[in-house]
C-alpha cells in the first residue's frame, strides 16, 4: 500500500497545487482519479464533510483543503525547497495572499468567463480589482515566495498563471494583460517556465478539448431553456 | 509604540474576538482600538487596503490580517508565552485543527449571518443550514473537553466567539442552540470559564441590540 495517495481531478487547480507541492517536495504519491458525477466510496469516506477533491492520504489518514494540505505537505516532508517562509510575518503573508486568491481571484475569474451579460461584467472588474492586488503584491520581486523560491501563493495562483493563454483563446477572455498587469505577466511567464511547473501540467490538448466541450455545453443549456 | 502590539478591533465581531483571545492566552499587553465600521480610520485602510477590515493586528509597525492568520502568528510569534500552543505540534493535528477552523468561517459564519439579515423561507433554510454545521462540530469534539484536547485550542477560538452571537441568531430563527447541540452548550461554559475568553467575548444580549439597531438603521427589517 503506498503510503501516499492523492485524491484529485485532472484538471480541478486545486488538486494541481498539491501535486507540484508533492512533486515539489520529492515525494512518491499514488494518485486516484475521481469522477465528480460518480464520487468514489474512499473519497465519500476520507472527506465526509465537503466531499471534494483533493484530499491526500498520508498512512491512511485524510487531509482536506488545498491551502491546508500544501501547509501539511510543508510540516512533514523537510526536503526540498520550503513552501511557507520561516519567519512568522513572512509566513503571515504567504497565508494572506493565498487566501486572497481563493476567496476573491478565482470565483470572479471564474464568474467572469462563464456568466455573459451584466453579471459576467461585474465579475470581469472584480477579477481585475483583484489582479490589480496581486500586481502591487509581485512588484519586485521574482516569485511571490521571493527571488530564488516558488512558495506558497505561487502554487496557489498557479490556475492564474498557465491556464491564462488558453482561456483567451477560447473564450475570448484576457485576464493578464500586459498593458494592465505587466509585472503579474512576468511573474507568470517565470512561473510557467519552471521546470517542474511545465512538466507537471495537464496536457494542453485535452485541456483545450475539455474547455470546448464545457462551453458547448454551456451554450446548448442555454439555448434550451 | 516600535515595539507595541495594536488590535484595531470592533467589541461585536466574532473575528475581532478571536484575536483578544489569542493575545489574551499569550498574556500579551496591546492598545485596543474600536474601529467605527461606517468610518473606518485612516490606519485601518492603511493597515489593510485590501479588505479594509478588523481585526487587523500591527505588530512593531507591520500588519497582520485575518483573523485565523492573525490567531496563527501569535501562536508562533510568542510560543513560549504563558500557555501551551493553541496549534498542535503533530503536522496532521495541525491540519486537522485548521479545517476545522475553515470550516467554522465556511458554514457555522455564513448560516449565522444568513440567520440575522435574511426573512421568511431564507431564515428557515439559515435555521437548518446553521443547526447542521453546529452538529458537526459538536461531533467533532466528542468527549473531548476541547476541541484541542485537554487544552483550549485554536479550534475553541475559532468557534468561542460565535457564542456571543447565539442569543441574536436564537432570537433571529426562533430556535434554541442547548435544545439542538447541549454537549456544545457544555463546551461553551467551559470556555467561559476561562478569563482570556470571558473577558474577550461581547455580551450577547448588549450584541443583540446592537445588531437590531443596525438593522433598524438599514431598513433591514
Amino acid at each position: 500500500m503506498a503510503e501516499v495517495k492523492l485524491f484529485g481531478v485532472w484538471d480541478s487547480p486545486f488538486s494541481k497545487r498539491v501535486e507540484l507541492a508533492l512533486k515539489l517536495k520529492g515525494v512518491k504519491y499514488e494518485y486516484i482519479e475521481e469522477d465528480l458525477k460518480n464520487k468514489s466510496p474512499l473519497l465519500l469516506n476520507y472527506n465526509p464533510v465537503h466531499k471534494k477533491v483533493p484530499v491526500l492520504l498520508h498512512n491512511g489518514k485524510p487531509i482536506s483543503e488545498s491551502l491546508i494540505i500544501l501547509e501539511y505537505i510543508d510540516d512533514t516532508w523537510q526536503q526540498g525547497p520550503p513552501i511557507l517562509p520561516k519567519d512568522p510575518y513572512l509566513r503571515s503573508k504567504a497565508r494572506f495572499w493565498a487566501k486572497f486568491v481563493d476567496d476573491k481571484c478565482i470565483p470572479a475569474m471564474w464568474k467572469a468567463c462563464w456568466q455573459k451579460g451584466e453579471e459576467g461584467e461585474k465579475a470581469m472588474e472584480e477579477a481585475n480589482d483583484a489582479l490589480e492586488f496581486l500586481e502591487n503584491e509581485i512588484k519586485g520581486k521574482r516569485f511571490f515566495g521571493g527571488d530564488d523560491s516558488i512558495g506558497l501563493v505561487d502554487i496557489a495562483a498557479d490556475v492564474i498563471a498557465c491556464r491564462n493563454g488558453i482561456i483567451a483563446e477560447l473564450m475570448g477572455v484576457q485576464f493578464l494583460r500586459k498593458d494592465k498587469f505587466p509585472n503579474l505577466c512576468k511573474w507568470a511567464d517565470e512561473y510557467c517556465n519552471c521546470s517542474f511547473v511545465k512538466e507537471n501540467q495537464p496536457p494542453n490538448q485535452k485541456l483545450i478539448h475539455h474547455y470546448k466541450a464545457l462551453i458547448q455545453a454551456s451554450t446548448s443549456s442555454k439555448s434550451t431553456k | 509604540m516600535a515595539d507595541g502590539v495594536v488590535l484595531l478591533d470592533s467589541l461585536c465581531s466574532m473575528f475581532g474576538m478571536r484575536a483578544r483571545i489569542a493575545l489574551a492566552e499569550k498574556g500579551i499587553e496591546y492598545e485596543y482600538k474600536e474601529e467605527n465600521l461606517e468610518d473606518k480610520s485612516a490606519l485601518l485602510l492603511e493597515m489593510n487596503p485590501v479588505h479594509k477590515k478588523i481585526p487587523v493586528l500591527i505588530h512593531n509597525g507591520k500588519p497582520v490580517c485575518e483573523s485565523l492568520i492573525i490567531v496563527q502568528y501569535i501562536d508562533e510569534v510568542w510560543k513560549d508565552n504563558n500557555s501551551p500552543s493553541l496549534l498542535p505540534s503533530d503536522p496532521y493535528q495541525k491540519a486537522q485543527a485548521r479545517f476545522w477552523a475553515d470550516f467554522v468561517d465556511k458554514k457555522v459564519y455564513d448560516a449565522g449571518k444568513r440567520l440575522w439579515t435574511t426573512k421568511g423561507d431564507e431564515i428557515e433554510t439559515a435555521k437548518k443550514d446553521f443547526i447542521k454545521a453546529l452538529k458537526l462540530m459538536e461531533a467533532e469534539l466528542g468527549e473531548k473537553p476541547y476541541f484541542g484536547g485537554e487544552n483550549f485550542g485554536f479550534v475553541d477560538v475559532a468557534l468561542i466567539t460565535f457564542s456571543s452571537w447565539f442569543y441574536t441568531y436564537e432570537t433571529c430563527g426562533n430556535f434554541s442552540v442547548e435544545e439542538h447541540c447541549p454537549k456544545l452548550m457544555e463546551w461553551v461554559k467551559r470556555c467561559m470559564e476561562k478569563e482570556s475568553v470571558s473577558k474577550s467575548l461581547a455580551d450577547p444580549k448588549k450584541l443583540y441590540d446592537s445588531i437590531l439597531f443596525f438593522k433598524k438603521k438599514h431598513g433591514f427589517e
